[in-house]
């Protein structure tokens, strides 16, 4: 498009340009300006104002709802007072860029910070170099905490997802699957912490006494059964599987969701074909359905993988990490508030953070395959 | 090679009857087509003989074999299915070899019987694709090519070329023919478009809501359809029914319709005469009404005066909406015909090929009367 105010033969100066464009140049200045100090002065009333809470909380939404909006439409519309390539350019950091400034403040950051902190000692004044690493990766309890991890990720991973597939594919012939599907998918709903107390009724034990009355569910069973109350949570390795346990109990239900509609998004058609060409139904099931539901077993597992990686609350509910439970994350916590030791704290952050990247880098792609994002 | 033999097959999804009394008989290495309006039961039909569907009633053979309780995979029968249902994660050969592998067929066989296969198909080129990299012209290639390297004693096809444009659709139809003479095998084909049904079929069952309408060579449906449905299904555009009433007038009878009547031919008059005064559907195709200055000789011929209503060129044929007294109806006349919308013109019935049928018995689908 011609700017109708242009001279022809294209000898506009900038002096003429701005003398035309004063106006535009004005508001674009004056527009920001003003936005601004609208939010400011929301700023610096929610914080002095004396106002019935009620008011405080009304405006304070009003405002950091309405103050977003408006931010991304000023700069929005001063964006678009660019000539047309610079919109194109500018336009989309507009939209992205506040969410990226974020993620650098709330994530990047304190990432480089961590990264920082793992090279300093207890104090977190003198520069120790890689000492804190040497002791993440040859202290008798952080080699125990790995080996616990890697029995997490494996047994508690692989569990998941099989106990996962086979329900929904089991669940997806019965007439009640709603039922069934929703019955193992509740304990999704309950936070770590509470899923923790829950299985600490289950695993009670209250020792040998007179009059002492065991109340766990586990050794309610076993002494039914005609067996010996166990103190199930202080017996290694098994207490490890126990504590797996409580994992997949809650677990299963996000693999099985996520299975199932897989499963059903398999073409009917493509499974009769498979029988028609002779295959059996396991063999169909093999041959057909994994391989067709491929993209979301690997999606599934690889969240799990990950879950199971920086898995914590469990351990510190139930065990605290004592008797050879300890995980990386847990054992993170402990040397970051119980020892205060940020100096190693923050290597083992950095490590699990290390191991996490690649499951990480290998989900991202699958999605990007598969044209999710 | 096998004849398939469906003995009185009820079908019903709870109050629904899909497969009411099918009583077909498939003889060795026939081109049975079934053909049918969507919801007919066709495709059930040929799901029940995939064992894809167990009947609720009757039996099913495959030879000499009663295969109710036979799991598809032991039927030995092919089929190619509608969306085609190739293994999207597998290669074209591997889609091919799928079932030999199954069955545990040698390596260097699957090889020469996958390669032939791909030879006739011309699907050469292709064999390390995937599906989604073919086109759905290939896909269905793919589709039959699976079918034919099992070597099976029946191939079953659902509607196979529906997804496929219309020019492809006239290729492959002529392939299929031709892959029928050449595997010399029973194929069962099903479909809704009475053309590939008149174009492939050595025999067609017409079928209307689970019930089989007329079993008979294309020729014959054409020329002697039992029924109203049969009539009206098979040929395009479709015959033209009349309410009309039969007259007897000494020896000779006639059809009388609102504002014309026709004259019945001697030869045919006789069966008529039973229905003197009583109510009738009189049918007539579209070919069978000629423009009188090219009428073809040793006809029956019988006048009638139309008003013209549409006029729709063809080429090869000039398709003509007509209006006679209340009734409107469609002739398919000699392309030099030149006629004007709105004019009154004669035209002439071949008398020879009309239709009656009787409303007595079944007045949803009234019986002809022959």
């Amino acid at each position: 498009m011609q700017n109708p105010n242009e001279i022809p033969n294209g000898k506009t100066g900038p002096l003429t340009w701005i003398g035309a464009n004063l106006g535009r140049i004005l508001v674009s200045l004056i527009v920001p300006i003003l936005t601004f100090v609208i939010l400011w002065q929301g700023y610096i009333f929610l914080r002095d104002s004396d106002a019935p809470k009620l008011v405080i909380a009304t405006i304070a939404i009003i405002w950091g709802v309405g103050g977003v909006a408006l931010l991304f439409y000023v700069t929005n519309w001063l964006v678009e007072k660019l000539p047309g390539s610079w919109v194109r350019r500018i336009q989309p950091f507009v939209f992205v860029g506040p969410g990226l400034a974020l993620l650098g403040w709330f994530l990047a950051l304190p990432v480089l910070r961590t990264l920082y902190l793992s090279l300093l000692d207890e104090t977190s004044t003198k520069f120790v170099g890689l000492e804190n690493y040497k002791y993440a990766f040859t202290d008798r309890i952080m080699l125990e905490a790995f080996r616990n991890n890697l029995l997490w990720m494996i047994v508690g991973t692989s569990v998941c997802v099989v106990l996962g597939l086979l329900i929904a594919v089991l669940a997806d012939r019965t007439k009640y699957e709603s039922i069934y599907k929703s019955i193992i998918f509740l304990p999704m709903a309950i936070s770590f912490v509470g899923s923790g107390v829950i299985w600490k009724f289950v695993y009670a034990y209250k020792g040998e006494g007179v009059g002492i009355q065991e109340i766990g569910l586990l050794n309610a069973i076993v002494v039914a059964c005609g067996g010996q109350a166990q103190a199930w949570l202080l017996n290694p390795p098994w207490n490890n599987f126990l504590l797996i346990v409580i994992m997949v109990w809650m677990q299963t239900g996000y693999a099985m969701v996520l299975l199932s509609s897989a499963i059903k998004g398999i073409p009917a058609e493509l499974l009769e074909a498979a029988r028609v060409d002779g295959a059996s139904e396991v063999q169909a099931f093999f041959k057909i359905t994994i391989p067709y539901i491929q993209g979301t077993i690997i999606t599934v597992t690889t969240t799990i993988l990950i879950f199971s990686l920086k898995l914590f609350d469990i351990v510190r509910v139930m065990t605290g990490g004592n008797n050879g439970t300890n995980v990386i994350a847990n054992e993170f916590y402990i040397e970051r508030f119980t020892y205060n030791s940020p100096g190693r704290a923050s290597a083992i952050a950095i490590v699990l953070l290390i191991a996490v990247i690649p499951v990480m880098v290998y989900n991202l792609r699958q999605f990007r395959e598969r044209k999710a994002f | 090679m096998a004849s398939v033999r469906f003995n009185h097959v009820f079908k019903k999804f709870g109050d629904f009857t899909a497969l009411n009394n099918l009583d077909i008989t498939v003889e060795d290495k026939e081109f049975l087509v079934l053909v049918g309006p969507s919801g007919c039961g066709k495709t059930t039909a040929l799901r029940c003989l995939a064992g894809l569907e167990d009947v609720t009633e009757g039996d099913i053979f495959i030879g000499e074999n009663r295969v109710n309780d036979t799991p598809p995979k032991d039927r030995d029968i092919a089929m190619v299915f509608q969306s085609y249902a190739l293994y999207p994660h597998m290669t074209v050969f591997d889609n091919m070899a799928f079932g030999l592998k199954l069955r545990g067929v040698k390596k260097e066989e699957i090889n020469r019987r996958v390669n032939e296969a791909a030879g006739i198909l011309g699907l050469e080129q292709l064999l390390k694709r995937r599906p989604r990299e073919l086109s759905g012209g290939q896909r269905q290639r793919v589709a039959v090519g699976r079918a034919i390297v099992r070597e099976p004693k029946v191939f079953l096809f659902d509607e196979p070329l529906s997804n496929l444009d219309a020019k492809l659709r006239v290729q492959t139809r002529a392939q299929i023919s031709k892959l029928h003479q050449s595997l010399q095998t029973t194929f069962i084909y099903v479909t809704h478009d009475q053309t590939e049904a008149m174009t492939m079929a050595s025999r067609i069952a017409v079928m209307n809501k689970g019930v089989l309408q007329q079993l008979d060579t294309p020729q014959a449906l054409y020329d002697r359809p039992d029924n109203l449905f049969v009539a009206g299904f098979i040929g395009s555009p479709a015959m033209n029914f009349f309410d009309a009433k039969i007259r007897k007038a000494d020896k000779e009878a006639f059809v009388e319709m609102n504002g014309f009547s026709m004259k019945i031919p001697a030869n045919k008059a006789e069966k008529y005469m039973a229905y003197d005064g009583k109510p009738v559907i009189f049918g007539i195709r579209p070919e069978d009404i000629h423009n009188p200055e090219f009428l073809p000789s040793n006809i029956n011929a019988a006048e009638v005066e139309a008003k013209v209503d549409i006029i729709e060129l063809m080429g090869n044929e000039i398709n003509l909406n007509l209006v006679s007294g209340t009734h409107n109806y469609v002739a398919r006349v000699d392309p030099r015909t030149r006629f004007t919308i709105g004019e009154k013109v004669k035209l002439v019935f071949n008398m020879d090929n009309m239709h009656i049928f009787d409303p007595s018995l079944d007045s949803e689908n009234p019986v002809a009367v022959r």
